[in-house]
């Protein structure tokens, strides 16, 4: 264990920048001792602007160094596992939505996945292309965001109202869709909520084409910026062992060479016939981290294009026949067969076979693997509904990261492990 | 793969192997939790816990123990999975902690602890995370109302002039 500092040596992989210009964090100092008077400790939030979310830290600092972090969480919590055993599987499909809510539509994705596989359900070719586009749009939104904020944290706004920009036409473009921007709850069992048309298609590859203008502008700001790569350079290091060992996944335990990808290695949806790269890094550090985000941006855009231009026809939703997916909305209004199907699935007292099962089930989602741990009672509503979260894996790092490094370092690295608290807290 | 008889042979035969889907699951009791696992980790490659959970049984048809605590764990080498499921019963709903395999389990058994009341020995930190210190309730009971006791209506506020 290297207390969140980098060794001596340390190669470097993918990075171009030389290892020795920035500092690195002080490791000379002799240990430090609680009872020297000059310890003092910092609470740092619950509410305060750089954490982003609600979640507080109580640091025990020499000066600006930082000796020890504890963190608090909870005060997000709101019972959604609770909730998960209280609505039925479509239903539980709004909860889900708020728990990652910078890619809510990756959770939702996620829930799915983990139910149709309980229930055995195979999707629609369509239904797997469409729910890949959107995953992968919602792992764009999901790192742009988290690198607008981890610039505009080390003081550089600019890339993140650039970021923001992009991440409003993808709103737009899940709007078209869903009919919300944010909280879309859009997937079903067996489906999602409307099949998408030509005009959608269309926006999609218009933000295919000028996406990369984009990028190129932001990656000028940044990856060779002085003052950014001195702030994230050496800064909260995790060794290949450290990140198997606290069982990280996602873009943290790839930025330091945990060569881990569930699109590739247990592939999902569509990915099996898309042609992308798993992204690895072996820096470990928090600038390892904002270059494995920042590639894994121009991979989901290829995984988009391929998926765009190559998405089957055909129904968007299997069949009625079987009895778990809800009809479309018209055939409710318009028909009486349609009208009794939606009230099979949904009156509590008639449903569908649920096996009296346990499954796991997970997706890559933007921050890692999200799996789903669902235990099926003969009822249309789960058992027991255990959500795998990332950032709460990630943030039980974070005092191992943070340690000996400078006060101001705190807020590069909760940029780079991506905490989301409603995530973290449930 | 992990052979079945192979880890039959060295913890006895009471380990028993189902599968569901691609999920491969073996149930086990508890004495023999920690050097299954130790022997898991160290002689097949179990690498990662991938997670830690529980279920409470309390209102499944024809269960026969209160709850199951589960070790997802992983073997990054080879992609493979493997469930490790172990039956725990009230009044000592209590395990040996795997913190010393995987400090991943540091934060997965404190919410275990905090949110089914089961507690893992040799845990260093074993305290509340998502609920208040002075909660005492276990709220994923199935016995804990959706709702809740009230806790929330009697939450102490503390005042200006109280404090």
């Amino acid at each position: 264990m290297t207390d969140g500092r980098v060794p001596a040596g340390v190669s470097d992989g993918l990075l171009v920048w030389p290892l020795s210009m920035p500092l690195t964090p002080v490791d000379t100092l002799e240990t430090p001792s609680a009872e020297r008077e000059y310890v003092w400790t910092l609470n740092f939030g619950p509410q305060h602007p750089a954490t982003h979310t609600t979640l507080r830290l109580v640091l025990t600092l020499d000066g600006e160094r930082v000796l020890n972090a504890v963190p608090y969480i909870g005060y997000l919590h709101s019972g959604f596992e609770k909730l998960g055993e209280h609505l039925d599987f479509n239903q539980y499909v709004t909860i889900v939505d708020r728990m990652n809510y910078l890619s809510p539509l990756a959770n939702e994705i996620a829930w799915h996945h983990a139910v149709e596989k309980l229930l055995g359900i195979e999707l629609t070719p369509r239904c797997k292309y469409l729910r890949t586009i959107l995953a992968e749009l919602m792992r764009m939104h999901d790192h742009l965001l988290n690198l607008g904020t981890t610039a505009l944290d080390l003081g550089g706004f600019t890339a993140f109202l650039y970021f923001f920009q992009q991440r409003e036409h993808i709103y737009d473009i899940v709007e078209l869709a869903s009919g919300q921007r944010f909280h879309t709850s859009y997937t079903r069992v067996g489906g999602v909520l409307f099949d998408v048309n030509t005009d959608w298609i269309n926006r999609v590859r218009k933000f295919i084409r000028e996406f990369p203008k984009v990028y190129d502008e932001v990656d000028r700001l940044l990856t060779k910026n002085r003052i950014f790569v001195d702030r994230t350079k050496g800064i909260g290091y995790l060794s290949r062992d450290e990140v198997i060992n606290f069982s990280a996944v996602g873009p943290v335990a790839r930025a330091s060479g945990v060569e881990r990808d569930l699109r590739r290695d247990e592939p999902y949806l569509a990915y099996a016939d898309l042609d992308f790269d798993v992204i690895c890094s072996r820096g470990g550090d928090c600038y390892a981290r904002y270059l494995v985000r920042m590639q894994e941006l121009l991979e989901s855009l290829k995984i988009i294009e391929q998926a765009v231009e190559n998405i089957p026809g055909g129904p968007v939703n299997i069949g009625v026949e079987s009895d778990m997916v809800l009809p479309s909305k018209p055939s409710v209004y318009r028909s009486i067969e349609g009208l009794i199907q939606h009230f099979e699935v949904i009156m509590p007292n008639r449903g569908y076979e649920v096996p009296r099962e346990q499954i796991y089930a997970a997706t890559e989602s933007p921050n890692g693997e999200l799996g789903f741990y669902i235990v099926g009672n003969a009822e249309t509503r789960a058992y027991r509904a255990r959500t795998r979260p990332p950032s709460f894996i990630h943030f039980s790092m974070f005092p191992h990261m943070i340690r000996n490094h400078q006060l101001s370092d705190v807020v590069a690295v909760l940029g780079s492990i991506n905490i989301i608290a409603a995530e973290l807290d449930r | 793969m992990v052979c079945l008889t192979e880890l039959q042979q060295k913890f006895g035969s009471q380990i028993v192997e189902s599968h569901f889907r691609d999920n491969r699951r073996i149930d086990i009791s508890a004495s023999i939790l920690l050097p299954l696992l130790t022997s898991l980790k160290t002689e097949y490659g179990f690498n990662m816990l991938v997670d830690l959970t529980a279920v409470d049984w309390l209102e499944y048809d024809g269960a026969t123990d209160r709850f199951s605590v589960i070790y997802l764990l992983l073997n990054l080498d080879s992609g493979e999975r493997l469930a490790v499921r172990v039956p725990v019963n009230l009044p000592d709903a209590v395990l040996p902690s795997v913190y010393g395999l995987w400090r991943g389990a540091d934060w997965m058994e404190r919410e275990v602890w905090d949110m089914f009341g089961i507690s893992f020995s040799g845990h260093p930190d074993l305290r509340r995370i998502l609920m208040p210190e002075e909660f005492d309730a276990f709220p994923l009971r199935k016995d804990y109302p959706l709702k809740g006791r009230g806790e929330r209506h009697n939450f102490p506020v503390i005042t200006r002039s109280g404090s």
